[in-house]
């Protein structure tokens, strides 16, 4: 059996919350993000449509939560990865990583023009023997709060690392 | 959608031949570069036979079904497992049934099993959707 991957430095970060990041939801990235996952519904493109059918504006898709605001000062331009995301430290480094599911749940409606503040911890962190040999399993909670300071959505994700 | 009732069924074609080109749209648009999604060399020093899409784009082409079904802003929570790598060429054929109505905050709910198959007829996605009906 190999030494377990997670110590108490790995546990540490449980519960810590990560630097709010910004995300702004609007009509392009609306568009973008329906047109990506293959949406025909007028509503994702055309705000006439959307207004017709008793919406403020173009409403989010599932999936999407607006588009993170770009700040090169936090975040790699290369990798996307954000510089001062809390490290977690395991017994030896995991090289690899992969999206094991996540679950939103909506709190009221999001459209554009809507501006979001996301904040995330990370709630639990499990270790498996599995398909992939040792690996740990990352479940992390997100909230994200509108411009009225209003909790609009919350994010469960997994990830696996390996 | 009041005559919404448990044991109702939908199957939609959600992307007929996933491409290598969607994903590096979804790439774009999520902003998730992470290179084992459209860098296949890198993909095969990991173990992949291929580049692979996101799992969320499997779950952003699954939730098309929903809003299809129930409308844009009708869904009150949406998660899914991805249980299997999605790869270029695969068609995805997603499933919904319902089962369950409940009243939850004044409004009637339905609640949907919801999945999704590749060409082989695989789960790739799991779980289950909330929606107002």
């Amino acid at each position: 059996m190999a030494e377990p991957l997670i110590t108490a430095e790995t546990r540490a970060v449980i519960g810590v919350e990560s630097d709010p990041v910004s995300h702004e939801v609007t009509r392009m990235g609306i568009r973008m993000f329906a047109r990506a996952v293959g949406h025909t519904d007028r509503v994702y493109y055309d705000v006439d449509a959307a207004r017709a059918a008793g919406y403020r504006d173009l409403p989010c898709p599932p999936g999407y939560l607006g588009t993170p605001v770009f700040d090169p000062e936090l975040t790699d331009t290369t990798t996307s990865r954000r510089k001062a995301a809390p490290t977690m430290r395991t017994s030896r480094p995991l090289a690899r990583r992969l999206a094991g599911g996540s679950t939103i749940e909506y709190l009221t409606d999001i459209c554009a023009g809507d501006e979001l503040v996301q904040r995330t911890a990370i709630a639990s962190i499990e270790e498996r023997d599995a398909s992939l040999g040792q690996m740990l399993i990352v479940t992390t909670q997100s909230t994200f709060t509108n411009q009225d300071g209003t909790v609009v959505a919350v994010v469960q994700g997994t990830g696996i690392q390996y | 959608m009041a005559d919404v009732k448990v044991g109702d069924k939908r199957d939609q074609v959600v992307i007929e031949r996933v491409t290598r080109t969607h994903i590096v749209k979804y790439a774009g648009t999520s902003g998730d570069y992470n290179p084992l999604h459209h860098d296949d060399e890198f993909a095969q020093k990991a173990g992949y036979p291929s580049v692979f899409a996101h799992g969320m784009l499997s779950m952003g082409l699954t939730g098309r079904m929903l809003t299809d079904w129930f409308g844009a802003v009708a869904l009150r929570k949406y998660g899914v497992r991805f249980t299997k790598q999605v790869f270029p060429g695969e068609q995805l054929t997603a499933h919904g049934e319902v089962t369950a109505i409940a009243e939850e905050n004044g409004e009637k709910r339905a609640v949907v099993h919801v999945w999704t198959t590749n060409s082989a007829g695989e789960t790739v996605v799991d779980g289950e959707a909330v929606a107002a009906v």
